[in-house]
């Protein structure tokens, strides 16, 4: 009962934090932040049940004993549709970031004026729901639903709490996710009308549905359903132009978990759902997956630099950097892959911290255009020096989780393709440059003497210590997040082999 | 003793965290005590250690956790030390402890007293996780802080933007070669299945042969990062920007710290390195050119600082010359040398700054030997070193670089006696130069008074430098046990002698021309050639205008260009067309009765038309 649980406190916290406005307007982000913290506390206490050995154990679609957790229970029995919840080390590390990050959302819209508070929370919580729920379903019908949660409340986040071009923006965001979520279910129910040809029992289950026998010509096809599904929401070029939009014009929390959270979904479906059921398609289709990855990367950089609005280049800089999960995830070698998931933690921290620190500015200023910007370092240097920190993140400073990431991803991806290796390192040059300009532009230069600026609050910095902590434990020892997801590397091995770790294994043979 | 080696990064690395938390709310005294304090103790563990260390003196490591393991990839947060990494780390923290101990006094009027140490805390632990990692990754984690650190601190005073520009061109011309080296990394991790240094070299002794392809590459993409970390040619243009920065900055990133991590690279893989020896002799020709490009463009500064920026660029060349030809023990006594007297010229600079109301412009200064005698004295001795006069210590050290490269045997037969004349060009404009420099600021007549003189502070650390300068060249550095022996030297008298007389012959030069005046430059660099010559070197090659033409404005120009973003427009044409048809089909729902009975009358008739048809 756990599994279920963990959705059902942040759906039910929903509806409490938005009743709770009756009593006075401040209570719903009280609310809504403790049932978070609660949530979180409560996944971590019953993690403590489970024994230590079984965080080694690689899952086995058959044996529900090797998952951490799962929860089972029919639901349309027809079509064989279950409430099917799992949760291996690769979905716990993504549920403890989504529930982190949730927190942190909560507080960055803590001063913020927002109308209709109890909503608006209700929201946030209800969007962690959607997530959450992503991250465990093991029934394609199932998470497909989670998959529209998660994306009605964040496009009424964007639609009703949003800046000045709101309606354009949410609506962008929602048709994109939306058609694109229609290819995967399309794939889906084709997937389970073959599966049922095949065995004669009807099934969603992601265990049953692993292994369908199928020509390869429709697996192509199927492959690409979920594939575009899931790279608009990551988002790889060049299906990412809603991502600008919707970041620019999403309120602060909202901006924050779309960077920091909602992305993964996308990179977690690649890795989940996209290659495994679909091995000899996807990993045909993969040179063109990279190719996207590569193209992102520079691209996003580039176009990162050339914004002037401090929201879009840390948008486009989102692009860039979710490239290299691409890049990781159809690298298809266990170093790719650790280093992909790693880039989706800590660019999560990284990004959510800077989307912060822009909902900040435009608090204080009431502007996200750079060029009115600039020597804020003199007027809040707390806010000034925790940017600094966040732009070295991003831009691969070794030491922080960004930089294992990264280089993980790349030393997985050499193996497999030397060439577009050196193609997606002129990313870390890029990188540098977007991400320096950005800080020159706002924080460096010549400071206004007439404005009057409140620097970062306790309750402020508190959050981002947060962050800054997590980004270098993951920097400077990454371990134990590697250990929770090298079981599901191994498992995922089983269903697809690996790409073969070119030299490392010709050493280990000589 | 020996495992508390790692005390040597961690105290500066928790000075500087410590300054920046309480950011700015430590009084001064305490500050300064911190900044410079941790670097000292640092510099007496370093100290103690050495000791401990050369009573047996055997390769040390220390593993302190791991890093992070997937597979066999499994770096390690660990130190490896040797005679080579304990002069790098004598070096950075001893003249690294100077040059914080005069900052305390130069900084002094700066409202920002405390993000400077911390910043320049940080330069150092990172300067010396670099000099003392044992895999090449955790080498790449210092790497990349000094990058950091010279960023922060070339744009430390941060409201003017041309700071801003100079900081972000140094990290980003840098990280151009870091990207490279990076490259290398994972090709060498690729192909030898390890990044930790030593096993690293033996691995790749015993897979390839001398001459192969794969060294060669994984050899020059580590070049590539040394080039760009230590200004040579063709990554040199951020260093004379980074002067930007306050005047200890500039002698922590010339002297301790920074430059000299790309010679420390190679020295330090030098295994891989004679695996290539193609890739060796380019090392040798880029220090080379680097050396005499930078050399003719210092002769036409007039910015103090620059001359000394210059002067660096083309000393890390003879460092290169020296790596290239194999002589590695010079090199790096080349590298420690350099330390002491570019430290010394550099903090003199900045005595002569600070006391001259912030005048760079050498041309504005003159006459002040006797108004500021530290300063006369530390560039008297430090311009004396720099261009190698006999017994100080730059002579020991530059010497044996000429005659290692005019006894060199490479790919190329007969090279050596080439490089060695190309070697000798650079010593007489070295000469030249740096006592150009000497007799411009120092005699001639006054023009800019002095407000002040330089405490205690300043002067102690310049006068142990002007010692440092001097003798520092006397003692033998152990390191024989590190490199591959070399060849003994036996060069003929003659060679000798016009290697020991061509410095003095600059010297000469410059007196007559800057000092007696006897001699004009003027009439050839006031006639079309010499002056456009003049204008070209004065540019530094124009290698600036040829990078801002090939790459920044092509970079801009694109993000401009797409800023809008063009991938949009696809869509956007999905969202006409749906629009087009929307309007297309409104039209039809116009309201009016008449319309739509016609309408009807003639889709009735089409209807039973084709009907007919069909029967």
């Amino acid at each position: 009962m756990i599994l279920p649980n963990l959705i059902l406190v942040l759906l039910v916290g929903g509806a409490l934090a938005w009743w709770s406005e009756r009593f006075d307007s401040s209570w719903p982000r009280l609310v809504a932040l403790l049932v978070v913290l609660a949530d979180l506390s409560y996944l971590l206490s019953s993690l403590t049940t489970v024994p230590l050995e079984n965080f080694a154990l690689v899952p086995v679609a058959a044996d529900p004993a090797s998952w951490l957790m799962s929860y089972q229970l029919n639901w349309i029995p027809r079509f064989g549709i279950r409430f099917e919840l799992a949760m291996d080390g690769l979905s716990l590390v993504l549920i403890v970031l989504t529930l982190v990050l949730g927190a942190i959302a909560i507080v960055s819209s803590w001063t913020e004026d927002n109308q209709r508070q109890g909503f608006f929370q209700a929201n946030i919580l209800w969007t962690l729901a959607g997530v959450v729920g992503v991250f465990l379903a093991m029934d394609l019908f199932l998470f497909f639903l989670f998959w529209e949660v998660m994306l009605v409340p964040m496009y009424l986040l964007i639609a009703i709490w949003g800046h000045e071009g709101k309606a354009h923006a949410s609506m962008k965001f929602f048709i994109f996710t939306q058609f694109s979520g229609l290819l995967m279910l399309v794939a889906i129910v084709v997937l389970a009308i073959l599966q049922q040809q095949a065995s004669g029992i009807w099934s969603f289950s992601y265990f049953d549905l692993l292994n369908t026998s199928m020509d390869s010509t429709v697996a192509g096809w199927l492959m690409l359903g979920f594939f575009i599904a899931f790279v608009v929401k990551l988002p790889g070029f060049p299906f990412h132009t809603w991502l600008p939009d919707a970041h620019t014009q999403a309120p602060t929390a909202g901006s924050v978990i779309l960077a920091g959270i909602l992305l993964k979904t996308g990179a977690y479906g690649l890795i989940r759902f996209t290659v495994p059921l679909f091995p000899e398609a996807a990993l045909e289709f993969a040179p063109i997956a990279m190719m996207l990855g590569v193209a992102g990367i520079i691209y996003g950089a580039v176009l990162a630099f050339g914004q002037s609005d401090f929201k879009r280049l840390v948008a486009y800089s989102s692009v860039s950097h979710m490239g290299f999960v691409l890049l990781g995830v159809f690298a298809w070698n266990a170093l790719a892959l650790q280093g992909a998931v790693m880039q989706m933690v800590a660019h999560g921290f990284s990004t959510a911290a800077l989307f912060m620190i822009a909902g900040a500015l435009q608090q204080r200023m009431h502007t996200r255009d750079m060029n009115q910007m600039g020597g804020l370092w003199q007027q809040m240097p707390r806010m000034g020096a925790v940017a600094l920190f966040f732009v070295l993140a991003s831009l691969g400073m070794p030491g922080l989780g960004n930089f294992v990431a990264e280089f993980l991803v790349l030393l997985g991806l050499f193996q497999v393709n030397p060439w577009m290796t050196v193609v997606a390192a002129l990313g870390l040059i890029t990188a540098a440059i977007y991400s320096l300009i950005m800080m020159q532009r706002a924080f460096y230069g010549k400071p206004d003497d007439s404005r009057r600026l409140t620097d970062f609050g306790s309750l402020e910095m508190t959050a981002m210590a947060v962050m800054i902590i997590a980004l270098v434990w993951l920097g400077m020892y990454p371990q134990p997040v590697l250990d929770l997801v090298q079981p599901v590397i191994d498992s995922l091995a089983v269903e697809v082999p690996l790409v073969a770790e070119r030299g490392v294994s010709v050493g280990a043979v000589q | 003793m020996l495992q508390t080696v790692w005390l040597i990064p961690l105290l500066p690395f928790l000075s500087a965290v410590l300054l920046m938390v309480t950011a700015g709310r430590m009084p001064r005294p305490l500050v300064a005590m911190l900044g410079a304090g941790s670097v000292g103790l640092s510099a007496v563990v370093v100290l103690l250690f050495g000791m401990q260390f050369m009573q047996a003196p055997e390769p040390y490591t220390l593993t302190l956790w791991s890093w992070m393991r997937v597979g066999d990839f499994a770096p390690q947060f660990s130190f490896y030390i040797d005679q080579l990494t304990l002069v790098m780390m004598a070096v950075i923290t001893g003249v690294g402890f100077l040059i914080h101990l005069y900052s305390t006094e130069f900084m002094e009027e700066d409202s920002d007293y405390s993000r400077y140490f911390a910043y320049m805390n940080m330069f150092v632990a990172a300067m010396l996780i670099l000099v003392m990692a044992d895999n090449l990754l955790l080498l790449f984690l210092g790497w990349e802080g000094v990058g950091v650190c010279s960023y922060l601190l070339v744009g430390f005073w941060y409201k003017d933007p041309a700071n801003g520009a100079a900081s972000r061109k140094a990290f980003v011309v840098t990280r151009v070669g870091d990207t490279a080296m990076a490259l290398g990394l994972l090709l060498l991790f690729t192909e030898l299945g390890t990044l930790q240094i030593q096993p690293m070299l033996d691995a790749a002794n015993n897979t390839w042969v001398s001459g192969d392809t794969l060294p060669a590459l994984a050899a020059l993409l580590l070049l590539g990062g040394a080039v760009g970390k230590s200004a040579q040619l063709p990554l040199h243009t951020w260093l004379p920007d980074a002067m930007a920065g306050p005047t200890p900055v500039s002698a922590l990133i010339h002297a301790a710290t920074m430059v000299t991590a790309g010679v420390y690279l190679i020295a330090r893989t030098h295994g891989l390195f004679l695996l290539a020896p193609d890739v060796l002799l380019l090392v040798a020709l880029i220090g080379l050119v680097t050396l005499l490009l930078a050399a003719f463009t210092a002769l036409n500064q007039h910015d103090i600082k620059r001359i000394l920026a210059y002067s660096t660029i083309s000393q890390i060349g003879y460092m290169f010359l020296a790596l290239g030809v194999g002589a590695w023990s010079s090199g790096i006594f080349h590298l420690m040398t350099h330390a002491f007297f570019k430290a010394l010229l550099f903090l003199g600079a900045g005595a002569v700054i600070h006391c001259l109301h912030h005048e760079h412009n050498i041309f504005k200064m003159g006459g002040l030997r006797s108004r500021l005698p530290v300063a006369f004295w530390s560039f008297l001795i430090g311009s004396a070193a720099l261009a190698a006069l006999p017994f100080t210590s730059g002579f020991f050290s530059k010497d044996p670089i000429l005659i290692s490269a005019f006894e060199y045997h490479g790919s190329i037969a007969g090279i050596g006696p080439w490089l060695w004349v190309g070697g000798l060009l650079g010593a007489l404009l070295t000469a030249i130069y740096s006592f150009r420099l000497v007799f411009i600021v120092f005699f001639g007549e006054a023009n800019t008074e002095p407000d002040r003189q330089p405490g205690w502070r300043m002067a102690g650390p310049l006068t142990l430098l002007c010692v440092l300068s001097l003798f520092g060249g006397w003692f033998a550095l152990p390191l024989a046990s590190v490199f591959p022996a070399e060849s003994a030297h036996h060069p003929s008298m003659l060679i000798e002698g016009i290697s020991i007389s061509i410095p003095l012959l600059g010297v000469l030069v410059a007196w007559l021309v800057y000092y007696q005046r006897k001699v004009s430059v003027s009439r050839f660099t006031d006639s079309p050639t010499g002056n456009s010559l003049r204008q070209y070197w004065h540019s530094g090659w124009a290698m600036d205008d040829l990078y801002d033409n090939l790459l920044v404005k092509p970079f801009v120009g694109v993000s401009t260009l797409l800023r809008g973003e063009p991938v949009d427009k696809v869509y956007n044409g999905i969202v006409g067309v749906c629009q087009l048809v929307h309007r297309g089909l409104s039209e039809s729902q116009t309201g009016k009765m008449r319309w739509y009975a016609t309408s009807m009358v003639f889709g009735l008739i089409a209807l039973i038309t084709f009907l007919g048809w069909g029967i």
